[in-house]
C-alpha cells in the first residue's frame, strides 16, 4: 500500500506525540497518557463539563441546569441513548443563557431566578447545577447560590464544579459528577438507610437499556438492584444507595472514586464487573453469586449462564465463520471499554491490530498491552491524522469507536462499530453480546465495500 | 402582530434553539480553499463543534484546538495559542488558519490580535494567513458567528482592484446540496462570480478512499481580495445585521453595488434572485430554468389543496425561517409560530410585510427556546413543523412531524445534501411538506371521521 502521501502535506504525527504511542512488544518505556491534550492536535477529547454532564444526565426525575453561556447546554441536551422506566425530566436541558451583562455583572442572579423558574414550573426532587468555562471564570458562587436556593425550595439544589478549562480530560469531570453523588446520597442528620440484601450498580447508564438486561439476570439468581448509578436512577432511589450490600462498578473511569467514598462512608465493599461480551457476563454473575455465597444463588447462576450460552453460541459461531481473520482497530473514550472490545473481538476470531483510548490511565494501559499480540499499536488520545495513517498502515477492515471516528472510518471504506454514549442498541449481556456480533458483520462484510474498493483510493 | 417575547419573560432557557457562535465562524472557514480552523478555549469547544459538524455533514471536520487550562485561564493563553498554530502549521499546511475565540478566552479578555500579531513576528510567518474573529457566545449565536467570519474574511483580504466583470455570491449557513444548486443557476446565466464561502465540496465530499486533512475547494483567497473589484454583490441575507454584512462593508468601502435579497427558496423568492441575475447578465431567464419554474407551478396547483392544511412552525436561523415562511404562505399554509433562537433586528419587520394578508395571525418568537416554541406551538394547533433536528421533541410529545432543513441534522441522514433552493429545491421541499401531511391524513382520516360521527364497532 502506498503510505507515502500520508505524511505528504504535512506530518501526520507531531513529534511531541511521539511518547502518547506505543507498539506491544518493542517499546520499553511506558505510555504517556497523563499528560493534557497538546494544543494545535485535533484532539477527541472533551472537557470537565462533558464529563460531569454524561455521568449524571441518566438521573431521569432531576433537572439539569449548565449555568454559562447557551452552546454547552446545547451540545449536551439529552445527549446520551440512556433510558428511563419512568420521568423524562433529564431529556430536557436548561441553561442560564448567560449573556454579556451577566458576565460583566456576575450570573448569580439569574442563576438563582433560573433555579426558581424550573421549581415553580416542575417541581423536580433535584436540581444539578453546573459550572462552565464563563461561570467559574468570572467567580459566580454557585455552591452558595445552590445552598441557599436548597434552603428556599426544600430541595436538592447541587453545584458541579465543572467549568470546562479545569482540564480537558473528562475523568476530571466524572469526579466532579461523583462528588455531587455524594453529595446528593448523604444521609441527612440523625437519619441512616437501612442494610438490605441489594445491590448498586456503579457506572452503568441503560443505554439502549442495558441496566434492564442485567437486571432481569440479578432478579432471575434471586438479587434486587437497589439503584445504578446512574442509568434510569431517581433521586429517591439513588438516597436509598447506603441501603446496599455491595456495589457493583463498571465503568471504572466514572465510577471507582464513587465505590471507594461509599465503601468508606457506609461500609459497602465493591466489585469490578463487566457485562460486554458473552465471556464477561458469565464471569461477572458468577462473581456476584459467589459475593453472595448461597449455594442456591450458584445454582441458579450456573442455570442461567448454561441456557443463556446454549442459546446464543451457535448464532455468535455463525458470525465467527464470517469474522475471523479480520483487522479490527479500537479507538473509544475509555480503557474499560476497549478491554471489553478486545476480549469480544477476539473471542469472534478477529486480530487486534490497533487500540487506543481518550482517558486511559497508566496502569490500564499496562493491563491492556497483556491483552494484545506484540505488533500492536497503542495510542493516547489520537488526533485523526495518526488515526488515518495506522488504519491504512494496518490494512483495518473495521474499527470500534466514538461518532467522530466513524466518519473518518466510511471516507476510508473501513467497517465501523459504533461503541458511544449515543448509542441506540444495548450491547450488554448475553443477547447484547449477539447484537454486538452482529453489528461488527454488517459493517466488517457489507457488500458496500466491495464496490468502493472497486472505485479505488484517490484524493 | 403579536410579537411574544422579543425580550423573554423567563430567564431560563429550555431546549436550545441556537448553536454557539463560533461553530457558525468554523463553517466558513470550512469554505476557504486550504484554510483550517483553531478554536482558542477550553478543548471540549472544539471537540463539541467538531461533534455537531459530523453528525450533520457526514465528513470528517478537522477544528483545532489551544485546549487552554487552569492555569492559562488565569495567566493568559499566549503560549498555548502559539504552540497550537504551530501545530496546526506543522499537521495541515494550511494557507489560512482562521483563529476563533470562544466565551472563555473573551472572558479572559484575550487580545487575540495582538497574540496572532506577536505570533507572526516571532516566527517570522508571511505564508500563512492568520485569521481572528471574535466569537463570544454570550453576544451571539452560530447566525452572528457566520456573518462575522465572512466578515472578517472580506475585511481582511478585500483592497483597491481593478474593476471586473465578475460577481460576488455571499450565502448564509446553508446545504451544501443548495450551494451547489444556485451555481448551477449562476452558472446557467453565464455569470462569472466568487462565492463566499462555498463549502460545497470541503464539507460534501465524494468517496475517494482517503481522509484529508484539508480536503481541497472552498473559495480562493485571491478570489477574495479581488471582491472589491466587483460589479455587483448578491447576498442572501435579509436579516443580515448591518455590522455584520460583508456585502454592506463591500458597498460603503469599495463602492460595489449591493443586491441584499432573500435565500432563492420558494417561487417569489427565487424569482428576485432570477430577476436580479437576468439584469446583471442581460441574458433572459434560460429555458431550462423556465422549464423547471413551469412544473414548481404545476406542482404548487396540484398540491395546493392539501397544503391548506398545514398549521406548520418554522423555526431555526433567522434567513432560513424568513425564507421557509415564505413558502408556507405563498402556498396557502400560514405559519402558526415562526421563531428563532437568534434576535434579529430585521425578521419580524420583514415577515410583518408578507404576512400583512393572512388570515391568521402567527406568533413570533425571538430569542426563544423549544419549551416557547412547543407551548405556542401546541396553543395553536400546529400539525407539521420545519426546521432543524432540535425540533425532535415536537413529534415525540405532540405527534407534530418536522420536516428537516437548516443546521444542525443529526437524527436523520443526509443533512448536507438536503436540497431546498432554486425552482427546483423549492418544489423537492414542498413535495416533502405537503406528503408528510398526506402522510398524517391518511394515517388518521378514517379514524377521525368515526370518532366525529361516534360511530362504534356493531353500532
Amino acid at each position: 500500500m502506498d503510505t507515502s502521501s500520508v505524511t505528504a502535506e504535512g506530518s501526520a504525527c507531531i513529534s511531541e506525540r511521539q511518547n502518547f504511542i506505543l507498539t506491544t512488544g518493542k517499546s520499553k518505556s511506558s505510555i504517556h497518557c497523563a499528560d493534557d491534550s497538546l494544543a494545535g492536535s485535533v484532539s477527541q477529547r472533551a472537557c470537565v463539563f462533558c464529563g460531569a454532564r454524561v455521568v449524571l444526565n441518566p438521573v431521569t426525575d432531576a433537572a439539569h441546569l449548565v449555568h454559562g453561556p447557551i452552546g454547552c447546554a446545547t451540545y449536551t441536551w439529552d445527549i446520551r441513548g440512556s433510558l428511563s422506566s419512568g420521568s423524562e425530566m433529564y431529556r430536557n436541558s436548561f441553561s442560564t443563557d448567560m449573556k454579556e451583562r451577566d458576565v460583566v455583572f456576575g450570573g448569580e442572579k439569574k442563576l438563582a431566578t433560573c433555579i426558581d423558574e424550573i421549581v415553580g414550573k416542575y417541581h423536580p426532587p433535584a436540581i444539578f447545577v453546573y459550572s462552565t468555562c464563563v461561570s467559574g471564570m468570572i467567580g459566580d458562587d454557585i455552591i452558595a447560590v445552590c445552598k441557599a436556593a436548597s434552603e428556599r425550595h426544600a430541595t436538592d439544589v447541587i453545584p458541579v464544579e465543572s467549568s470546562g478549562f479545569l482540564s480537558g480530560n473528562k475523568v476530571v469531570g466524572y469526579r466532579a459528577a461523583a462528588i455531587a453523588l455524594m453529595q446528593l446520597i448523604k444521609p441527612r442528620e440523625g437519619e441512616t438507610v437501612e442494610k438490605t440484601r441489594k445491590l448498586n450498580f456503579l457506572g452503568e447508564y441503560n443505554l439502549g437499556g442495558e441496566k434492564w438486561v442485567v437486571e432481569r439476570y440479578l432478579r432471575e439468581i434471586g438479587i434486587e438492584i437497589n439503584v445504578a448509578f446512574t442509568g434510569d436512577s431517581t433521586v429517591a432511589a439513588l438516597k436509598q444507595a447506603p441501603g446496599a450490600c455491595l456495589n457493583l462498578v463498571q465503568c471504572t473511569g466514572s465510577m471507582h472514586w464513587v465505590a471507594m467514598s461509599l465503601e468508606q462512608e457506609f461500609g459497602t465493599s465493591y466489585l469490578d464487573v463487566n457485562f460486554f461480551g458473552a465471556a464477561n457476563t458469565a464471569e461477572s454473575l458468577r462473581k456476584i453469586a459467589q459475593f453472595y455465597g448461597d449455594p442456591e444463588m450458584i445454582r441458579r447462576t450456573e442455570t442461567l449462564i448454561e441456557r443463556e450460552q446454549a442459546r446464543i453460541q451457535p448464532v455468535l459461531q455463525k458470525y465467527r465463520k464470517k469474522l475471523a481473520g479480520k483487522r479490527a482497530a479500537i479507538y473509544v473514550g475509555g480503557a474499560f471499554k476497549a478491554v471489553a472490545i478486545i476480549r469480544q473481538l477476539k473471542e469472534l476470531g478477529m486480530e487486534i491490530v490497533l487500540t487506543g483510548t481518550q482517558t486511559g490511565k497508566k496502569e490500564e494501559y499496562d493491563n491492556l498491552s497483556t491483552l494484545l499480540d506484540p505488533g500492536t499499536i497503542i495510542i493516547d488520545d489520537a488526533n485523526p491524522a495518526e488515526l488515518e495513517k495506522f488504519l491504512l498502515e494496518k490494512n483495518v477492515d473495521v474499527m470500534a469507536g466514538g461518532v467522530k471516528e466513524r466518519v473518518l472510518a466510511y471516507k476510508l471504506g473501513i467497517g465501523f462499530v459504533d461503541h458511544n454514549h449515543d448509542r441506540k442498541d444495548g450491547l450488554a449481556g448475553f443477547d447484547g453480546a449477539v447484537r454486538f456480533a452482529r453489528e461488527v458483520y454488517v459493517t466488517t462484510c457489507t457488500p458496500v465495500w466491495n464496490q468502493l474498493k472497486a472505485a479505488g483510493r484517490r484524493v | 402582530m403579536e410579537t411574544v417575547a422579543t425580550q423573554k419573560v423567563k430567564q431560563v432557557n429550555e431546549n436550545q434553539c441556537q448553536q454557539c457562535m463560533p461553530l457558525g465562524g468554523v463553517v466558513v472557514f470550512k469554505g476557504v480553499e486550504n484554510a483550517m480552523v483553531l478554536v482558542h478555549g477550553s478543548q471540549g469547544c472544539s471537540t463539541y463543534m467538531r461533534l455537531t459538524n459530523v453528525e450533520h455533514y457526514n465528513e470528517p471536520v478537522d477544528i483545532a484546538s489551544s485546549a487552554l487550562n487552569e492555569k492559562q485561564a488565569i495567566y493568559g493563553g499566549e503560549a498555548n495559542l502559539h504552540k497550537a498554530l504551530d501545530n496546526v502549521i506543522r499537521v495541515y499546511a494550511p494557507k489560512v488558519i482562521g483563529v476563533l475565540t470562544t466565551c472563555l478566552t473573551e472572558t479572559m479578555g484575550e487580545d487575540l490580535e495582538r497574540l496572532v500579531a506577536t505570533y507572526r513576528q516571532n516566527r517570522g510567518i508571511t505564508a500563512v494567513d492568520i485569521i481572528p474573529v471574535a466569537t463570544p457566545s454570550y453576544s451571539g449565536t452560530q447566525t452572528e458567528g457566520f456573518w462575522a467570519a465572512s466578515r472578517q474574511l472580506v475585511a481582511y483580504y478585500a483592497q483597491p482592484t481593478e474593476r471586473h466583470q465578475g460577481i460576488n455570491v455571499i450565502i448564509p449557513h446553508i446545504s451544501p446540496a443548495d450551494i451547489r444548486e444556485i451555481k448551477r443557476i449562476l452558472g446557467l446565466f453565464g455569470l462569472e462570480y466568487t462565492m463566499l464561502p462555498d463549502y460545497s465540496m470541503t464539507l460534501d465530499r465524494p468517496y475517494g478512499g482517503r481522509y484529508q486533512k484539508i480536503p481541497p475547494g472552498g473559495t480562493k483567497t485571491e478570489d477574495i481580495a479581488r471582491m472589491s473589484g466587483a460589479r455587483a454583490t448578491i447576498q442572501f441575507g435579509v436579516t443580515c445585521p448591518d455590522n455584520l454584512s460583508p456585502g454592506l462593508l463591500l458597498e460603503q468601502e469599495y463602492g460595489v453595488p449591493l443586491h441584499n435579497l432573500p435565500l432563492p427558496i420558494g417561487l417569489q423568492n427565487m424569482d428576485r434572485l432570477v430577476e436580479t441575475l437576468e439584469k446583471l447578465s442581460g441574458r433572459s431567464l434560460p429555458d431550462i430554468l423556465e422549464r423547471e419554474r413551469g412544473w414548481l407551478l404545476d406542482g404548487m396547483a396540484d398540491s395546493h389543496k392539501f397544503n391548506a392544511d398545514g398549521r406548520p412552525i418554522v423555526y431555526g436561523e433567522p434567513e432560513l425561517v424568513y425564507a421557509f415562511s415564505s413558502i408556507c404562505v405563498e402556498n396557502g399554509a400560514v405559519p402558526v409560530v415562526i421563531a428563532s433562537g437568534t434576535k434579529s433586528s430585521r425578521l419580524t419587520g420583514l415577515l410583518a410585510t408578507f404576512l400583512a394578508d393572512a388570515d391568521e395571525r402567527p406568533v413570533i418568537l425571538e430569542e426563544t427556546d423549544f419549551a416557547a416554541i412547543d407551548e405556542a406551538g401546541f396553543k395553536a394547533e400546529a400539525n407539521i413543523a420545519i426546521g432543524h433536528s432540535g425540533g425532535k421533541f415536537l413529534t415525540e410529545r405532540r405527534g407534530i412531524p418536522v420536516i428537516r432543513v437548516g443546521f444542525p441534522i443529526h437524527d436523520r441522514t443526509g443533512g448536507q445534501r438536503v436540497l431546498s433552493a432554486g425552482y427546483t429545491g423549492t418544489l423537492a421541499f414542498l413535495d416533502r411538506f405537503t406528503n408528510a401531511l398526506l402522510e398524517t391524513k391518511y394515517e388518521s382520516y378514517r379514524e377521525l371521521r368515526k370518532e366525529e360521527m361516534g360511530i362504534r364497532e356493531g353500532a
